[in-house]
């Protein structure tokens, strides 16, 4: 392995990571939006996630495959379905899980001992129900269509399904930046994520806002989860663990709680995985193999929790007594 | 008991030891096979010791009914039949761990969703030196074959596993600790994976843990005395696993009695006192990141222990021994037990192992027989189930299932501490001064 060679991987490297980027970006947003409103880490968003995906997969299997509809469109059907689906899941899963504790002030390790307890609930339950029929790791259906490519040069060759991927995922964070921001729901969301007594005396209905919340992120998730299963091409019951701590790390890296560096934070964690996924074998002749990179992102969570808890984006916070 | 502070509490001395005369009576002349009804005599008797140290009676036939089932009568089963012997070594391993991790999360407030890392730690420490595993990567002088270190060794491998676990405890906590807890939650969970990634792994360029394949042969201390006991009726496999269980339950004492000590001394209160609000404590002069840090090191050095002794029990340990689940587990027995509670993590570890060891493999069995009868529920033949679906798997389930219902329903848990089932089980509406319900 020599110089140029390794820098003929470099387009192609950079374009993965741009698309894995992006799809952490939108799980992390999930994480970030929930810890916002309520400062609590939701560790059943990675199961949210893998739902969606899992519920993308069948409907392409069962539901649209053999119609002869376009792929794009059933893609879109899926994503449309999984975002049903895993919003839905993450609405009950606040009303069950948490909100509950939240209205009994329960300690703070409450809270977060249920959401563990709801992620390991959906890792079985899923599993459970698709053993009942038969195998439950799920291939994502074979699409000619989206292993199609544009060559943009010799060494820059984008497959359709990275780009579907990016319009995707772009028109996630686009939509929820106008929602949040633009629309009067934003804005009551904010507010409920900066003073909650205030804003139930201004007459915003808390709870309500805090279940949108949940709804919001888990569409997300549940999208990013089908767009996972198309770039890796299958998915199993406890594929969300590892996407969920990296999409965590993301969205500490920008600033939890914030939104834009949720998304900073995805696309730069994604980069830098890919990056030393390909060149870190290289450099050290197979001795840090590419099973290290599920450990990288570890690795730069620590460093950002020693070096700038707040993120990249946020700002120190001092607790008030 | 719940009695007011008028009437005397019951003294129940009689009726308990009547009930342990029976217990033994039963399982040693009618039951005595490995059964189904035969583990229900087994586990009556086991709840016996339960029994004896929750409910009002003389301390002098408590103690007795302790030595005597302890000492005399479980191992006389367990000799009969190891197999009973097994299943309290798991246990009591397992009961070790959940003190540990009730130090760190009962005690200190502090969630750590990767414990078994530490057992890990522990036990490849002497899964390396106690087999051929070292010679790999280390060779001294000439002899090329100085290891494995002699099986008497382990124990002074075991002091050694103390500071290496604890050392590893104080790494992990150092960045995360000045931090609030959920950060500690997620970084113990990807710790977790680290682990077991670098067990893994680290087979090449240097061959130290010999990666997916695991290490095999590792010594088993005072093997000696087990061959020296053995005799054509009891062969050494069966004193070996009445060593095991004596060293088991050794730990496990020293484990009490350390935590109540702790519990009841400076850092004991201090740990509380975090747990309780973390900011009026810094106010009150508690070094917040050093008492934490005690917390985890203490925790660590449990698990690393008992990972060594799991280790030499298993003579075989690879990646795959110290996966999430255990770590969850470990957590659901505390949970279960109750948050703060010694007596509530011995008891979280026998419900949660026998679950796991015997009611969960019966279904499975039981599943497996009506499959191939081909019965059927409402008109779906069960002859049709995949043959991937095992109960027996479905670990995550129940234990997820335990931690919601228990946080949602009885968070004190089911053996609870006094202080905390008091301070738990407020009932809503009612001022809680301490909520950390503080928005940043």
């Amino acid at each position: 392995m020599n110089f140029s060679e390794g820098l003929q991987l470099l387009p192609i490297t950079l374009t993965d990571g741009l698309v894995l980027g992006l799809l952490y970006a939108v799980i992390a947003l999930g994480y970030t939006m929930v810890y916002g409103v309520l400062g609590l880490i939701n560790f059943a968003h990675a199961e949210i996630f893998m739902v969606g995906g899992i519920v993308g997969i069948e409907v392409l299997t069962f539901g649209t495959a053999g119609t002869g509809m376009h792929p794009a469109l059933q893609l879109l059907l899926a994503v449309t379905a999984a975002m049903l689906i895993s919003g839905a899941l993450a609405v009950v899963t606040e009303r069950i899980a948490y909100r509950p504790l939240r209205l009994r002030n329960a300690p703070r390790l409450v809270p977060l001992i249920t959401a563990c307890g709801v992620s390991l609930f959906l890792q079985d339950f899923v599993r459970f129900i698709e053993s009942l029929f038969g195998n439950f790791i799920r291939p994502f259906p074979d699409f000619e269509f989206f292993y199609r490519s544009v060559e943009l040069s010799d060494s820059v060759i984008v497959p359709y399904k990275s780009i579907a991927i990016v319009l995707v995922g772009v028109a996630m964070l686009i939509g929820l930046t106008y929602l949040v921001n633009y629309t009067r729901l934003g804005r009551a969301v904010r507010a409920v994520a900066q003073d909650q007594k205030a804003s139930a005396l201004m007459g915003i209905d808390v709870n309500r806002m805090i279940a949108l919340t949940f709804l919001v992120g888990g569409a997300l998730g549940g999208v990013a989860g089908v767009l996972y299963g198309l770039q890796f091409g299958k998915l199993d019951p406890f594929s969300g663990f590892i996407p969920g701590i990296k999409a965590f790390t993301a969205a500490v890296l920008g600033g939890i709680g914030n939104i834009p560096g949720a998304m900073l934070g995805g696309i730069v964690l994604g980069v830098l995985e890919v990056l030393a996924g390909t060149y870190l074998p290289i450099l050290t002749d197979n001795a840090v193999g590419t099973e290290y990179k599920d450990i990288f992102a570890f690795g730069i969570l620590i460093l950002i929790l020693i070096f700038r808890p707040s993120g990249l984006l946020g700002r120190a916070t001092v607790e008030k007594v | 008991m719940m009695t007011s502070e008028l009437d005397r509490p019951r003294d129940w001395t009689w009726w308990v030891v009547a009930y342990v005369i029976a217990a033994i009576v039963i399982k040693v002349q009618v039951f005595s096979g490995t059964g189904l009804l035969d583990t229900f005599a087994f586990l009556a008797l086991l709840a016996s010791l339960f029994l004896a140290s929750s409910v009002a009676m003389a301390p002098w036939a408590r103690a007795a009914i302790f030595v005597v089932l302890l000492m005399a009568v479980i191992p006389y089963i367990g000799l009969r039949n190891t197999f009973y012997l097994d299943v309290v070594t798991q246990v009591g391993i397992f009961a070790a761990l959940a003190l540990g991790l009730n130090i760190v999360v009962g005690f200190a407030g502090l969630l750590d969703l990767g414990f078994v890392a530490f057992f890990a730690v522990g036990a490849y420490t002497w899964a390396i030196f106690g087999s051929a595993q070292a010679n790999q990567f280390l060779s001294i002088g000439a002899t090329a074959s100085f290891f494995p270190l002699p099986p008497d060794f382990f124990f002074v491998i075991l002091m050694l596993t103390v500071i290496i676990a604890a050392t590893a405890g104080v790494l992990l906590g150092l960045p995360v600790l000045r931090l609030r807890g959920d950060y500690l939650a997620i970084v113990t969970l990807g710790f977790g994976e680290v682990i077991r990634v670098l067990a893994n792994n680290l087979d090449k360029p240097v061959n130290i843990t010999n990666g997916p394949r695991g290490i095999t042969g590792i010594g088993q201390p005072l093997s000696s005395v087990a061959k020296a006991l053995g005799t054509s009726l009891i062969p050494p496999f069966k004193w070996q696993a009445l060593i095991y269980y004596a060293l088991v339950l050794a730990v496990i004492g020293l484990a009490i009695f350390f935590t109540r000590r702790l519990d009841n001394s400076k850092i004991g209160r201090a740990w509380v006192a975090i747990r309780e609000d973390e900011v009026a404590a810094q106010a009150m002069g508690v070094p917040l990141v050093r008492t934490k840090l005690i917390a985890f090191a203490t925790g660590a050095s449990f698990a690393g222990v008992m990972g060594a002794l799991f280790a030499s029990k298993q003579t075989f340990i690879s990646p795959e021994s110290f996966d999430f689940n255990q770590s969850i587990g470990v957590l659901a027995m505390v949970v279960l037990g109750g948050l703060g509670s010694v007596r509530g993590a011995i008891v979280g570890a026998a419900i949660v192992t026998i679950l796991n060891l015997q009611v969960l493999k019966a279904l499975s069995t039981w599943l497996n027989g009506l499959r191939a009868d081909g019965v059927e529920i409402l008109g779906y033949s069960l002859a049709n189930l995949p043959a991937q679906f095992e109960p027996s798997k479905y670990e995550r389930l129940i234990f997820g299932l335990i931690l919601i219902a228990m946080m949602l329903y009885r968070p004190q848990g089911l053996v609870p501490e006094k202080r905390r089932a008091h301070e738990l089980a407020r009932k809503a509406g009612e001022i809680n001064i301490s909520a950390g319900a503080k928005k940043l």
